[in-house]
């Protein structure tokens, strides 16, 4: 006898916002299996790379389910505490970060890349950095349910703009090593295939790509939290 | 008049099963909303929840309803009119309570929205103006009733809005949520103690055989506030700090101590709703009995019997005996959303909007304020996500409800009309 058309249950909407951070934890999630993906590609160990590539590529597919989900949810009649397109727009950028990881991954697996022994240790730190800059932004958007029980008050503001400037830090750090390698692969590209080494530039342009995601992450939930 | 003494006894009877059958179904169904607010941010078990509800909503009914039956019972139609048929009167309420009374297990059933005041006003509005004559419906008063239905839910509305935030500035938006929170919200516990008292004090006790003077009764709130306060201290102090939960969550302790003024409201919302809808069970009923005790005089100026209030009370703790408990049961489960900081500023809100509805006599719904009031709150920023096509679910609910309360009144009304006569 308890219809769904109860007016008063029917105005409850589903929060968007614990599925968000799932979102960013899932695409996060999937960008970390870099770490051991180039690994097994520097090992020469194809069969792992294999491996990997293909958890990275269902992570991203999960990661997209959500980001189609938490949209569906959110009709133009949900009332939100935040402008609904903002919101609607940390979550595309959410979404970026898992997508450059397949990106990433599926060129260098498709092209059996192999990473020259002299930038192997500039790029094993590079992408180290690069996935700090994402875990970052994952930690700011964990702030976001304490966020919305303060109901947007200044001092949750404070702590998430606080995370918001480390993020930029570890983004301006992603960006001197990605300058530093792009260097040091100047310096010996006359002596290596052109056209892996033009696919080297484009990894390489990719990864600063997915720490100037997670940025934009920040940004963008700078906007969302601005009075 | 024959027809009232020869079949009296009779139509009281008739009157008193439809009655405690409207009661039945407002406790079975109305008073899940009211406390599922509790229930859903979890300040209170299902038990606890359905414990406060039978005394409160009792209490509200039997101390403070009497004003809106009043309103039920002779404010809606002109009696004068009615003077030389009195059983006319007596048809037309014993209809408007079968037609409200069925209409709302008709539209219960088909998951319609629907509201028991709404059914109930359009009902005797519909048998009044079609079966005795336009001229008997008290136009200006429905109007006023009318109004009020947009006005309450505004109203509590913006007291909800204003709540939260002066919870955020007080409490939640400060370096240590956890010691503000310990200390504000005994005022917040003081205030609805107050509120709930001084509405009783001045406009309840009358018919218990207290009359107290508007000083005497202010006085006896702050007494009565000042304890309520002390008890919710008392329940504070056994709240630490818990640095596991707020280690993932920051205010999980915080809002274990809104928890606490969450019981406190909760009380609240349980008697305002028993004091505003026990009236629309009861105030019917007691137009009947009012005309039959007179020996068919319809000008009722005698008082209304305590035991109509003690029925409809009744009525209203079986019902969510047999049935309510499942309705609340799943109301709370499905509106998580609502933590307690929210949930009190809500309840709170309509509380207290119903509260001194109930003392001005006018008949609201009590579901349509704690709409508005939860909108409040989120107007605030305080609701994670609201859906906002539920304002176009209440419009639904006056454009249905009204007619077909009406439509069936005026049915019954003809059908009593030919048995009796």
């Amino acid at each position: 006898m308890v219809s769904s058309n109860n007016p008063f249950l029917q105005m409850f909407a589903r929060s968007p916002f614990k599925p968000m951070q799932e979102h960013i934890a899932k695409a996060q999630e999937c960008a970390i299996e870099l770490v051991p993906f180039f690994e097994a590609v520097m090992a020469d160990d194809w069969d792992k790379a294999k491996i990997i590539q293909q958890k990275i590529a269902v992570l991203e597919g999960d990661a997209d389910a959500m980001k189609k989900e938490i949209r569906q949810n959110l009709p133009k009649s949900i009332f939100l505490p935040v402008p609904r397109t903002d919101l609607l727009e940390v979550l595309r950028m959410q979404d970026k970060i898992a997508n450059r990881a397949k990106d990433i991954s599926g060129v260098m697996l498709g092209r059996k890349m192999s990473v020259p022994g002299i930038i192997q240790s500039d790029m094993t730190e590079y992408v180290r950095v690069a996935l700090a800059t994402s875990e970052q932004a994952l930690t700011a958007l964990n702030e976001l349910d304490e966020l919305v029980n303060s109901g947007f008050g200044g001092h949750e503001i404070n702590v998430i703009e606080k995370m918001i400037d480390k993020l930029d830090a570890l983004e301006h750090r992603t960006d001197e090593h990605e300058r530093a390698i792009r260097a040091k692969l100047f310096s010996i590209e006359k002596e290596l295939p052109p056209i892996d080494v033009m696919f080297l530039y484009q990894v390489i342009t990719q990864i600063g790509d997915l720490a100037d995601r997670a940025q934009q992450v920040g940004s963008r939930l700078q906007l969302l939290v601005a009075r | 008049m024959d027809i009232i003494a020869q079949y009296g006894d009779i139509i009281v009877i008739l009157a008193c099963v439809f009655g405690f059958f409207m009661a039945w179904g407002v406790g079975a169904n109305d008073v899940a909303n009211a406390m599922g607010t509790s229930v859903g941010s979890r300040a209170l078990t299902l038990k606890q929840a359905i414990m406060i509800a039978i005394i409160f909503e009792f209490l509200g009914a039997y101390l403070a309803g009497g004003a809106v039956t009043a309103t039920i019972r002779k404010g809606i139609i002109d009696p004068n009119l009615l003077a030389g048929n009195p059983e006319l009167l007596v048809f037309g309420m014993l209809s408007a309570l079968l037609a409200a009374g069925i209409w709302l297990l008709v539209a219960t059933h088909f998951g319609w929205p629907v509201s028991t005041t709404h059914s109930i006003v359009g009902a005797i509005v519909g048998f009044a103006a079609v079966g005795i004559s336009v001229d008997a419906v008290n136009w200006g008063k429905v109007t006023k009733i009318v109004a009020s239905w947009i006005v309450s839910p505004v109203t509590a509305g913006l007291i909800a809005f204003f709540l939260f935030r002066s919870v955020q500035r007080l409490v939640l938006d400060t370096d240590n949520p956890f010691k503000n929170a310990k200390k504000y919200i005994p005022g917040y516990t003081f205030l609805v103690g107050f509120m709930v008292a001084m509405v009783t004090f001045t406009k309840g006790l009358k018919h218990v055989g207290l009359d107290f003077t508007w000083t005497e009764s202010a006085l006896a709130s702050l007494g009565i506030a000042v304890v309520v306060m002390l008890i919710g201290m008392q329940m504070q102090k056994r709240i630490t700090p818990d640095p596991e939960a707020d280690r993932d969550h920051h205010f999980a302790s915080v809002e274990k101590l809104f928890g606490i003024l969450m019981m406190f409201t909760a009380c609240a919302m349980a008697f305002a709703h028993g004091s505003n809808d026990v009236a629309n069970a009861v105030g019917p009923l007691a137009a009947v009995v009012g005309v039959i005790s007179a020996g068919g005089e319809v000008a009722q100026k005698t008082a209304m019997p305590v035991w109509i209030l003690l029925l409809g009370g009744a009525g209203i703790v079986a019902g969510l005996i047999m049935y309510g408990h499942k309705v609340i049961a799943t109301v709370g489960s499905n509106i998580t959303e609502l933590t307690p900081s929210r949930g009190f500023a809500a309840t709170l809100a309509a509380a207290t909007t119903v509260v001194f509805a109930s003392g001005t006599g006018l008949p609201i719904s009590t579901t349509h304020t704690l709409v508005g009031a939860v909108l409040g709150v989120g107007l605030a920023r305080g609701m994670a996500a609201l859906n906002m096509r539920i304002v176009g679910t209440i419009f639904v609910s006056w454009v249905v409800t009204l007619p077909a309360g009406a439509g069936l009144a005026i049915v019954f009304f003809f059908m009593f009309k030919g048995m009796f006569s």
